[in-house]
C-alpha cells in the first residue's frame, strides 16, 4: 500500500485521485465518511463522546502548476512547495492524463561559465513534453494543470524510496490506526497543507476536537555540519515528537504523554529540532476556542524533492505509539489542567 | 510595586506560562468567583454584569514573554538555541538566562574574525557551566525554553525589569480587578498565552467569549531617548491610547470614548501611533463577526531587551482609565 500511496499524484488543490484511493481502502474500517466542500476526507470511527480526538494527515504533496505554454511547445511552470535547486533535469508527470515530461534547461555546452556557477531559478527552467509547437502541446496539457515528479517506489529491506512521503506516510499511519484502534475518534485526510495548512483549519472547525495529533513527515537532519552540533532526527531511530515549530508550541501534556507512552512500551522516539517548519497542528490548535495539539512525524531524508528515503521501522513504531497514546489520552485528558 | 516586580521576575516564555498563571490566579481569587483556564492556557476571569442586556467587555494582557529554545547540546556542553518571539541578538549578549527547572546560564558568542559584528543566533550559545554534553544533558534538554533572569527594581519613579512586556499589562488588570467598585457590563479579564509567537491565545480566548468590546493592555515604544526614532510617545506622560499600529487600527468610537474618559477624569494620556509591532487586539478584532477593539499602552523603553523601563505614573493612569471603562462601559452614547 505504501507504493500506491507514494505513486498517486495529488498536488495541493488536486487531491481527487489519492482521496478516492484512501476512501476505498478504509471504507470498512469507519462508521462515517464525509468529503467536505474543500476536499478533506473526514472520517469517524466509533461513538465519539469525550474527549473528541482528531488525527490528521495531509493527502497533498509538493509539485508545480503549468502557467504558460511557449510557441515552441515548452511549458512554463510555478512551484508549489519545491525549492528550485531540486528541479533541474528531473522527470515529471502532468495532469489527469499523466503526460510525461522532463524539466528542461539550457545544455551545458551553451551555458556561460558564470551561469553554471549560479543555482537555477524556476524562471530559467521549463518542462519539455517532447512536442514542437504550442498547438501540439495544448492537445496534452493545459494551463492550470498540476504535476509533480515521476518517481517509482522502491524498497530494500526496511528502507523505502519514493516521492510524496510527506505526507502519504502519515496517511498510511492513520489508515493503519483506524484498523487497529478501538478508541472512538475522528481522522481527517486533509488537503492543501503544503499551500498553507488550509484544509486542516476547516476540518478542525467541523470536528471541533479537544485534542489533535497531526501525523506528518519531517526532514531528517543527517547532513554533515561543520560545527560541533549533533545531527538529528535520523531515519531508523523512531518517530519524531515536536516540542515547538514555526506553527505552534505543542501542548505540554500531549508531548509528555507521547514520551511516557513510548517509554512504557519501549518504542524508540526522538525530538524534532525546535522551531523548524510547520504542520496541520498549527492551524488546528487555533480553531474555535482552542485545541490541545501536537505533531508526530516520521523522519525522511530529502522530502520536498523527487526522492525521499524513509525507514519502515519508524512507520511501524509510529503506528504503535499512536495507538497506545490514544488509549492514554482517553484515560488522562480529563485530569489535564 | 511589589506585585509588579514579582510578575516581571516570574519565568514565563510563550508556551510556558504556568508559573505566571499560578501567580495571577492566586492574586485575583479574592476578587472573582469565576476563573477558568482554557485548553491553550489562557486564564479567564469573569465578573458578571449587574444588569440585564449587558455588553461583554474583554480586557486582556498577555502573560508570556520572549525566550530562547534549546536546539542542540554540543560535545563541550554548550547549548545552541533559537528564538521564541522577537529576539534581537545585540540586546541579549552576555545576559543571564534561566530555565523552567531553575538552571541558570549566560549567553556567549563565537569570536572568530569571520563572526558577523552583529552575531546571528547560530553564532551564539548558552553556557550553563557544564563540563561536557553528558553533564549538560542532565540539566537541560532539547526543546527546553529559557527566559531572561534580571530582577526587577524601582529607579526613583520608574520600574526597570525584564518582561514588562507584558506583565505590566497583567498588573494593570489585577489592580483594576482589585479596585473596581461599580460596573454595569459583563467583564472578562483575560490573561492570554503565546502573544509573542503570533497573538495565538487571544484568538481562541476571544472566540470562546465572543465579546462586543475588547481592550488589549500592552506596552508600546517611545521616542524619548537620545537620537531615537521619532515617535510621539514618552514615558511619564500618561497612558497611551492607541490610534494605530502596524497590524491594527483602533475602532474610532472606542478610541474617542477612551480619550473622553481620560479627559473627564483628568487622567494623563497621550495618543499612540506605533509603526512596528502590534498587540492581541489585532487578532481579537477579527474573531467571529468582529470585535470593537482598542488598546491602552504603557509607554516602555528598551522593549524586547533584558531591561525594560517604564514610569509608575503611567501604570497608575492606565489603571485609572480601566476603572473608568469598567464603570461606564464602551457603548456609544
Amino acid at each position: 500500500m505504501l507504493r500506491e500511496l507514494s505513486e498517486y499524484i495529488g498536488v495541493s488543490g488536486g487531491e481527487q485521485s489519492i482521496r478516492e484511493f484512501i476512501k476505498e481502502q478504509i471504507k470498512n474500517d469507519v462508521d462515517e465518511m464525509i468529503e467536505d466542500a474543500y476536499g478533506n476526507l473526514i472520517v469517524r470511527k466509533g461513538n465519539v463522546t469525550s474527549p473528541r480526538i482528531l488525527l490528521t494527515a495531509h493527502m497533498d504533496e509538493v509539485g508545480f502548476i503549468i502557467v504558460g505554454i511557449e510557441k515552441s511547445g515548452l511549458l512554463r511552470f510555478a512551484t508549489i512547495g519545491i525549492a528550485p535547486q531540486v528541479l533541474y533535469a528531473k522527470r515529471v508527470v502532468i495532469g489527469k492524463k499523466a503526460v510525461p515530461g522532463v524539466i528542461g534547461h539550457k545544455p551545458v555546452h551553451q551555458t556561460k561559465n558564470e551561469e553554471t556557477e549560479k543555482l537555477s531559478e524556476t524562471k530559467d527552467l521549463f518542462i519539455d513534453i517532447g512536442v514542437s509547437s504550442k498547438e501540439e502541446a495544448k492537445k496534452h496539457v493545459d494551463i492550470g494543470e498540476l504535476g509533480t515528479f515521476f518517481t517509482e517506489f522502491r524498497e530494500i529491506g526496511d528502507i523505502i524510496f519514493g516521492k510524496a512521503f510527506d505526507d502519504r506516510i502519515g496517511c498510511y499511519m492513520l489508515m493503519q490506526v483506524l484498523k487497529k484502534t478501538d478508541v472512538p475518534l475522528h481522522c481527517a485526510f486533509t488537503v492543501q497543507e503544503e499551500a498553507g495548512l488550509r484544509g486542516a483549519r476547516i476540518a478542525a472547525y467541523r470536528v471541533n476536537p479537544h485534542v489533535a495529533i497531526a501525523v506528518d513527515a519531517t526532514a531528517s537532519g543527517e547532513w554533515p555540519e561543520e560545527k560541533d552540533v549533533p545531527l538529528y532526527p535520523e531515519i531508523g531511530k523512531g518517530p519524531v515528537i515536536t516540542i515547538a515549530d514555526r506553527s505552534l508550541i505543542c501542548d505540554k501534556e500531549l508531548v509528555a504523554l507521547l514520551e511516557k507512552t513510548a517509554q512504557k512500551h519501549a518504542i524508540p522516539y526522538q525530538f524534532k529540532k525546535p522551531m523548524i517548519g510547520g504542520t496541520d497542528a498549527g492551524a488546528i490548535h487555533l480553531t474555535r476556542q482552542g485545541v490541545r495539539a501536537v505533531a508526530m512525524q516520521t523522519p525522511a531524508r530529502y522530502i520536498h524533492s523527487p526522492l525521499a528515503i524513509a525507514n519502515k521501522k519508524d512507520i511501524k513504531a509510529g503506528i504503535k505509539l499512536l495507538t497506545h497514546s490514544l488509549e492514554n489520552i482517553v484515560q488522562e485528558e480529563a485530569q489535564w489542567s | 510595586m511589589e506585585l509588579a516586580k514579582r510578575l516581571c521576575d516570574t519565568y514565563g516564555p510563550a508556551g510556558r506560562e504556568g508559573a505566571v498563571r499560578a501567580l495571577i490566579k492566586a492574586e485575583i481569587k479574592d476578587y472573582c468567583a469565576d476563573i477558568a483556564v482554557d485548553r491553550l492556557g489562557n486564564l479567564i476571569a469573569h465578573i458578571p454584569a449587574k444588569r440585564k442586556n449587558a455588553e461583554k467587555i474583554m480586557l486582556c494582557a498577555h502573560m508570556d514573554e520572549i525566550g530562547l529554545i534549546v536546539t542542540h547540546v554540543d560535545k563541550k556542553g554548550f547549548l545552541r538555541f533559537t528564538n521564541i518571539g522577537g529576539i534581537f541578538t545585540e540586546r541579549i549578549l552576555y545576559e543571564r538566562v534561566i530555565f523552567e527547572s531553575g538552571v541558570i546560564g549566560v549567553i556567549g558568542v563565537e569570536t572568530k574574525p569571520e563572526t558577523p559584528k552583529q552575531p546571528r543566533m547560530d553564532n551564539m550559545f548558552i553556557d550553563i557551566g557544564a563540563k561536557n554534553r553528558d553533564e549538560a544533558e542532565a540539566m537541560v534538554r532539547i526543546g527546553d525554553i529559557a527566559a531572561f533572569s534580571q530582577s526587577a527594581m524601582v529607579l526613583k519613579k520608574r520600574l526597570l525589569a525584564k518582561a514588562l512586556d507584558d506583565r505590566i499589562g497583567c498588573y494593570c488588570l489585577i489592580e483594576t480587578m482589585r479596585k473596581v467598585k461599580s460596573h454595569n457590563d459583563d467583564l472578562y479579564f483575560v490573561f492570554t498565552v503565546q502573544e509573542e509567537v503570533g497573538l495565538r491565545g487571544a484568538r481562541t480566548g476571544a472566540y470562546a467569549i465572543a465579546p462586543t468590546y475588547a481592550l488589549a493592555i500592552d506596552v508600546t515604544d517611545t521616542g524619548d531617548t537620545p537620537e531615537s526614532s521619532k515617535m510621539a510617545v514618552s514615558i511619564g506622560n500618561g497612558v497611551a491610547i492607541k490610534v494605530k499600529d502596524s497590524g491594527f487600527i483602533s475602532n474610532p468610537v472606542v478610541k474617542e470614548k477612551l480619550v473622553r474618559y481620560a479627559q473627564e477624569a483628568n487622567i494623563p494620556y497621550q495618543l499612540e501611533i506605533l509603526e512596528h509591532g502590534t498587540t492581541d487586539a489585532a487578532m481579537i478584532q477579527v474573531v467571529k463577526q468582529g470585535v470593537l477593539s482598542g488598546v491602552l499602552s504603557i509607554p516602555t523603553r528598551y522593549i524586547h531587551s533584558t531591561n525594560e523601563l517604564c514610569d509608575i505614573s503611567d501604570i497608575d493612569a492606565t489603571v485609572q482609565l480601566l476603572l473608568q471603562v469598567c464603570k461606564k462601559g464602551l457603548s456609544p452614547s
